[in-house]
């Protein structure tokens, strides 16, 4: 006989996990004793929100779950806005929280929360575990359901007393839901339908986003738009999926977007949606276009068809599998012109704008010149603001990831999602960039970089600010209120109090050695650009 | 579009915390309930709940799709007025405290084939069984002598004819958005 926390860990190691992220309490500690006892690696945060964050990195660069645990309470409320932002951004992941004694729920005792009824609306599934014979089975299915058709957070809470009770674990070899049948392949006829657009098409386009990270279809993606001459637009999550300089890839959509690539958006005969699910900051006024244009929208989620776009071919299935099938049929439009405009404007479009005068550093030359000297397949974790934005527009993506979070729009997500994803791909070039208000909300996290001995580069556009919320409220209200960082620490100096060398510019003419400087530095590093804060995100 | 009442009926597992999974999406989504009733089908294991709301045909389909996104549910059918018989029980308690009062209320139960199931020397408790119409026009009419309290049991529904909501699985609902099921 074991305990249940034992079956947990099993259960876990037989769903291949080689690493968790948590935070230990009282509700937790049978789980974490088990853990102890296995080679299932452990990273210890310094709040648990991080946790989630460290998962969600992890799981985008492994394409599997991440799995994060705590303890219950006010472990599993920090928790939340970490699971809130890995559902919002679909990524795969298997939360367990700790949980009070289960013949005492209800009666609010030390550290009691019920978690899963906090969760509910933003989460995929969760479990309340009342026996510790089922824990095989729930674990089964949280991968299975995590991992499967759109992906999400499963939350599995488990008291402290199921976590102690003696079992005898059967663990299953397979899955069996009644209500969960996710789709696979897109069905045959509306395939056909869509082939047939495609050739008969003068001014295609597919709009991809994240979903096609998660299917793990970036060669399906360039296969389909290069023999069937498809320019390409993506949305935030969907960044990377083609080099930015692929000959079809038009840039970002949106408010942030390229205006190429919104002009595109705005003129095409036949819009292909990819999963994404375009959401108000990627398409702001998609009434407007699907009254004008054919629109096909491919996404496993049925959910999404018509939800924020009404769809005239909606095909539900695995994206990948959609790309594939469909690359069958050798669609291939007539659309040598539309491109041509289009890549010309593309072109003018991205001339390098001078490198202005000394006093501060200019972002975008900031994020062009950081982009260049990038290993072909780094890995750039952004944070929330300006920096996302700046970032997003004007670092050139190469083969490598642009992490961020696109759809809660977390501040303090960048670095310990870069933690996650150095644990994964623990080789490859890893660089954050935030502003000085994100810093500070991550900035705890230092200790767990510095305790994992591991290298990751931070770049923060430092310009004393809230910049997004700054330039909104010059924009939009009576002028800033509330949003000036004064009482910030000397960022130099914090970092050196975690053994972290750090470096301050305040010249664009600094910013080239500066980035060398920090790329070949060996461990972590952080490199302070000063940024006048009223530079904005629509400035070139 | 063209905002009408719609019967909504879901099949979910019969599991704790399942009525309020459903009944949160309505609210997540802002949307109000007229009508709620769930109970236990011929399989106990399989409990069916039925909601009617107010919303055009997309919000209903948007609906429709996010409830089958719940693991706990296992088919959702959009039921119309034309192909679904429906149903509701309403207790009325009618003040009543003379034989005249009395043997008027009787007189209009009987008209409209509802029952007594309670009588005490101030009180009736009238039983309908029917439609929405008919329960509003009944409680119309004991409007006039003194309504203590009303409780209803929601709206049921059924469809009419060989066809039934095991039909309507999570695959077939999907067909129509392209999903593979053949």
């Amino acid at each position: 006989m074991i305990n249940g926390a034992q079956a947990l860990m099993e259960s876990l190691k037989r769903e291949g996990v080689e690493r968790v992220f948590g935070y230990a309490g009282a509700t937790i500690c049978p789980a974490v004793d088990a853990l102890a006892a296995t080679d299932i690696a452990y990273t210890l945060v310094r709040t648990e929100q991080n946790a989630g964050h460290m998962a969600s990195g992890y799981a985008r660069m492994m394409g599997k779950p991440g799995v994060c645990m705590v303890t219950s309470g006010p472990g599993a409320t920090n928790l939340i806005t970490g699971i809130a932002t890995a559902y919002m951004d679909s990524i795969p992941m298997v939360a367990i929280t700790g949980q009070v004694q289960s013949y005492l729920l209800g009666r609010d005792i030390f550290q009691e929360v019920d978690i899963t009824g906090a969760c509910a609306p933003f989460i995929k599934h969760s479990y309340l575990v009342k026996d510790a014979n089922d824990i095989p089975r729930v674990v089964k299915e949280a991968f299975h359901i995590a991992s499967t058709g759109r992906q999400g957070p499963v939350l599995i809470d488990i008291p402290i007393d199921i976590q102690q009770q003696m079992i005898d674990p059967v663990y299953p070899d397979s899955v069996d839901i009644r209500g969960y049948k996710p789709s696979v392949k897109g069905n045959d006829n509306q395939i056909k339908r869509v082939a047939a657009s495609i050739s008969a098409a003068q001014k295609p386009l597919l709009c991809v986003g994240g979903g096609l990270f998660s299917a793990k279809a970036q060669e399906e993606l360039i296969t389909l738009c290069e023999s069937a001459r498809i320019p390409v637009v993506t949305t935030m999550m969907g960044l990377g999926l083609l080099p930015r300089n692929h000959p079809l890839n038009l840039g970002m959509i949106g408010a942030f977007g390229t205006p190429t690539a919104n002009r595109a958006l705005n003129t095409t005969d036949l819009l292909i949606i990819a999963g994404a699910r375009a959401a108000d900051r990627a398409v702001t006024s998609p009434k407007e276009i699907a009254s004008r244009t054919k629109t096909v929208h491919l996404d496993v989620d049925p959910a999404e068809i018509g939800k924020n776009f009404s769809t005239t071919v909606p095909v539900v299935g695995d994206v990948k599998v959609i790309l594939d099938q469909l690359i069958s049929h050798h669609p291939k439009a007539q659309s040598e012109a539309w491109i041509a405009d289009l890549q010309a404007r593309r072109q003018a479009e991205t001339q390098p704008a001078a490198a202005p005068g000394a006093g501060s550093v200019t972002p975008s030359y900031l994020m062009r010149t950081l982009g260049e000297q990038l290993d072909d397949d780094a890995c750039v974790c952004v944070d929330v603001g300006q920096n996302q934005i700046w970032a997003a527009k004007h670092l050139p993506m190469k083969h490598g990831r642009f992490l961020t979070t696109g759809g809660l729009g977390t501040m303090g997500y960048s670095l310990p999602a870069s933690l996650g994803v150095k644990t994964a791909v623990p080789d490859r070039q890893t660089v954050v960039v935030c502003g000085d208000g994100s810093f500070q909300m991550f900035e705890n996290e230092l200790a767990t970089l510095k305790a994992m001995g591991t290298d990751v580069k931070i770049v923060m556009v430092h310009n004393g600010v809230l910049g997004l919320v700054h330039q909104i409220q010059y924009s939009s209200y009576s002028g800033p209120f509330g949003v000036d960082l004064t009482g910030s620490p000397d960022f130099e100096k914090l970092a050196e109090a975690y053994g972290i060398p750090g470096k301050r510019i305040s010249d664009d003419g600094q910013v080239d050695s500066a980035i060398h400087d920090m790329l070949t530095a060996s461990g972590p590093y952080l490199l302070i650009c000063d940024v006048d804060p009223m530079t904005t995100t629509s400035m070139t | 579009m063209e905002s009408k009442e719609h019967t909504l009926s879901i099949l979910v597992e019969n599991t704790p915390g399942v009525l309020s999974q459903v009944s949160r999406l309505f609210s997540r989504k802002g949307y109000n309930i007229e009508s709620i009733a769930s109970g236990t089908t011929e399989d106990p294991k399989v409990t069916r709940i039925t909601i009617v709301m107010n919303g055009d045909d997309a919000t209903i389909a948007q609906l429709a799709a996010q409830l089958r996104k719940l693991l706990c549910v296992i088919s959702v059918k959009v039921l119309s007025t034309e192909d679904a018989v429906q149903r509701e029980l309403v207790l009325v308690k009618v003040k009543a405290d003379t034989k005249d009062k009395r043997d008027e209320v009787l007189q209009i139960v009987s008209v409209f084939r509802a029952s007594v199931v309670d009588i005490s020397r101030e009180t009736l408790t009238v039983s309908i069984l029917g439609d929405e119409n008919k329960a509003c026009a009944l409680m119309d009419l004991l409007a006039d002598f003194g309504v203590l309290e009303v409780v209803r049991t929601g709206i049921i529904a059924i469809e009419r004819g060989i066809r039934t909501i095991y039909e309507d699985t999570k695959e077939s609902g999907e067909f129509n958005y392209g999903k593979n099921v053949l």
